[in-house]
């Protein structure tokens, strides 16, 4: 087996709520509690899950953005959870990042060719004319024409701003990218062009991705394999194929019920969960999911469920999967 | 007035925006019906003027800068857009209530959602200030909200989005209107609360027997929810039909587009590429000359590019605004 890109142990990370001047912390937000997975290369792991259950904070903690609060970070076998900043350098590198908001992520006052250009100013050491043709080749991969480098991102259409994001973080070859919810601010016949874009990426420089969505349908399109995440916990993960065609845990089956189907003769009485997802900041005690969860019983209501193997590479965390059959 | 007749009937409808930079035709020239009890649905890609389309109705355009140049908007027969301000007023949240995307921003913050509830049941229906309030914990209780004699004292910031979201339901609906339209109700809600919001609507949409017109940018939505569909593209109608017609026969390329292009559940084994539709929707400050979808389309001939394709029926109630209607690409 060849070795993960990324692999994540114990990932945890609580915000703290402060209050008054001293800036105590009155109360902690679990964003993400005790998480695990890997990545391998040329993979793309989908994190899925509602508002609020943590994806995007795992995705920060993955670059470093956000400094965790405990568990381990390990790029290519490297721990790089305590590197400091000029030790992360030839990590940060590998692994860049594609943001939800095309609109927001791109300096407006930078042009295009500044911005795809600017990685490649700061790690590698080239000259002008060749930086430039770099740059052009880039955007002739995303589909944009060379042209394009002396605008503005103002210029472009959200899809196109997307691209020139994708672009950015091709620059330097990296061999992970964490893209959250890169298509979700897509009007969905532009959707369509990015995810291609994506996976014809993927497929000629075997990039890994972390893949941030809340939509099952697009993560069925382009994940490899998909961890579902119910309040800051993973609560189902495994290859794509089988946890949408058999979800193992009740709040996975309760997500794909839940996602509307282009087919109106698909309607049918679903299977719809009552109650909001309730707040990280009081995560309920037992199964986080126990509030909500149709098959709850008394066990779920005090112990935490672990995630255990239910089938070769598939984890599932959800007491009734103890019950004999 | 005849029992055949449709409970609102728009005619024509063309509404422009005139700013700094231009004139936009957000909807330029519309006209469909909406009959009593139904769900229509209205779909299209951002800024092809849903939203516009349901406050023209409304008559809540952008002062100044939002017109209705032309067109009529009839319910049960009269024409909204004759009425003084406060005609129009009675109208709204009476024989037409309306919920929009985000529920923070219609509600109070500073008053209490029994309050609320309450002041417009007794601005519709001038009941007493103590009939308002209990009506308004049957509306609560109704939208299912647990414990609502207790929630009827919470503000807005203590209901979570969802919970929002059926207040605003619950409000709409109190006042039995003949018509609720609702535009994108649940797009900013998870997707286990929107299938919630969405069962819910209907249900009380049954029991009131309101039509609904639900205005949405995803077609999946509306193949579970509406009887009929309207595509809209560009400010115009293109396609119009009953939701298995158009799901099984869809005559426009831009909703035979669309359809390939949306991500199915279970379709990925066999279709590893989605379809993209080419090209990025047009400019509508610009002004379209011939059909406004030409510059995206497979089909697109010189005379699509010179002349813009009628709405016409091509299947029984089944219509489409394309010279090539229903061709293969
Ligand atoms: N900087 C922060 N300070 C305090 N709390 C935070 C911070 N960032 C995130 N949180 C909280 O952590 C939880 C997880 O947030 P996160 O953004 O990771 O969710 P998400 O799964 O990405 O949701 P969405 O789908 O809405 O983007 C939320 O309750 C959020 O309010
Ligand atoms: N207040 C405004 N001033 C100027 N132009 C406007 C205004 N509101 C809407 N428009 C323009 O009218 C057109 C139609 O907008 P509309 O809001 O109806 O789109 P929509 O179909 O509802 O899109 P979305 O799915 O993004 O809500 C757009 O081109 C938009 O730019
Ligand atoms: S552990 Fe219990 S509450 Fe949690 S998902 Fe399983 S059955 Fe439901
Ligand atoms: S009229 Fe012509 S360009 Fe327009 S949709 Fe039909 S075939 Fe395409
Ligand atoms: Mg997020
Ligand atoms: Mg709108």
């Amino acid at each position: 087996m060849t070795a993960p890109v990324l692999s994540v142990e114990g990932l945890t990370k609580h915000f703290p709520v402060e209050r008054g001047i001293l800036r105590r912390a009155v109360a902690w937000v679990r964003a993400v509690d005790g998480v695990d997975f890997d990545i391998a290369p040329g993979e793309t792991l989908c994190l899925v899950g509602e508002s609020g259950c943590g994806k995007s904070t795992v995705a920060r903690l993955v670059l470093r953005l956000t400094e965790p609060t405990s568990g381990a970070i390990r790029l290519g076998g490297t721990d790089i959870t305590t590197l400091s900043e000029s030790e992360m350098a030839p990590y940060r590198r590998k692994v860049q990042m594609v943001f939800q908001d095309p609109y927001a992520s791109l300096n407006p006052r930078l042009r295009v060719g500044q911005i795809v250009g600017e990685p490649l100013e700061n790690f590698e050491n080239l000259g002008t004319a060749e930086r430039n043709e770099r740059v052009g080749a880039i955007l002739a991969k995303v589909g944009l024409r060379p042209e394009a480098a002396g605008r503005y991102p103002f210029e472009f259409s959200g899809g196109q701003r997307q691209r020139i994001g994708i672009a950015r973080a091709l620059a330097l070859r990296p061999e992970l990218i964490v893209a959250d919810e890169p298509v979700s601010a897509l009007d969905v016949s532009v959707q369509a062009q990015v995810l291609n874009l994506l996976m014809d990426l993927q497929e000629e420089f075997g990039l890994a991705f972390l893949f941030v969505s809340h939509d099952l349908a697009v993560v069925e399109h382009i994940g490899h394999r998909i961890a579902v995440m119910y309040l800051g916990h993973i609560v189902e993960i495994g290859p794509k194929d089988d946890v949408l065609a058999e979800p193992a845990h009740p709040y996975t089956k309760a997500l794909i019920a839940a996602a509307p189907v282009p087919d109106p003769r698909a309607r049918r009485e679903k299977l719809v969960i009552e109650g909001d997802v309730p707040s990280p900041l009081n995560p309920p005690p037992g199964c986080r999911f126990h509030t909500r969860c149709p098959f709850v019983f008394g066990r779920c209501r005090e112990e935490v469920p672990l995630l255990k193997e239910i089938a070769p590479g598939r984890r599932a965390a959800c007491h009734l999967l103890d019950q004999p059959a | 007035m005849d029992a055949a007749a449709p409970l609102l009937s728009v005619e024509d409808l063309r509404t422009h925006f005139f700013t700094v930079d231009g004139v936009t035709r957000a909807v330029d020239g519309v006209s469909f019906t909406v009959n009593a009890g139904e769900t229509l649905g209205i779909v299209g890609e951002s800024g092809c003027g849903k939203s516009v389309t349901a406050l023209s109705i409304l008559r809540l355009l952008p002062q100044r800068i939002g017109r209705i140049v032309g067109g009529r908007v009839l319910l049960e027969g009269e024409d909204l857009l004759g009425l003084d301000i406060g005609a129009m007023r009675d109208i709204r949240g009476n024989r037409i209530a309306m919920i929009f995307q985000e529920p923070m921003t219609s509600l109070n913050p500073v008053l209490t959602i029994g309050e609320q509830i309450a002041e417009a049941v007794r601005i519709h229906q001038g009941a007493s200030a103590a009939d308002a309030l209990a009506r308004a914990e049957e509306m609560l209780a109704l939208v299912r909200i647990s414990d609502a004699r207790r929630r009827l004292g919470d503000y807005p910031h203590q209901f979570s989005g969802g919970m929002r979201q059926r207040v605003m339901i619950a409000m709409a609906l109190s006042c039995n209107p003949k018509l609720l339209i609702a535009d994108e109700p649940t797009t900013a809600l998870d997707v286990t609360v929107q299938a919630q919001i969405l069962k819910l609507m209907l249900e009380l949409k049954e029991r009131t027997g309101a039509a609904v017109m639900l205005i949405t940018h995803a077609l999946p939505v509306v193949a579970e929810t509406c009887q009929r569909v309207i595509v809209m593209y560009a400010g115009r109608i293109v396609e119009m039909a009953e939701v298995t017609e158009l799901f099984d026969r869809p005559l426009h390329p831009y909703t035979r587009g669309l359809m390939s292009s949306i991500p199915r559940l279970g379709a990925a084994a066999r279709q590893k590429r989605l379809t993209e539709i080419p090209g990025l929707v047009p400019d509508l400050r610009k002004p379209v000359i011939g059909c406004a979808f030409a510059p995206r389309c497979p089909l697109a001939d010189d005379h699509c590019r010179a002349e813009a394709p009628p709405l016409t029926e091509h299947l029984t109630a089944h219509q489409a605004a394309c010279w090539k209607a229903g061709e293969a690409a």
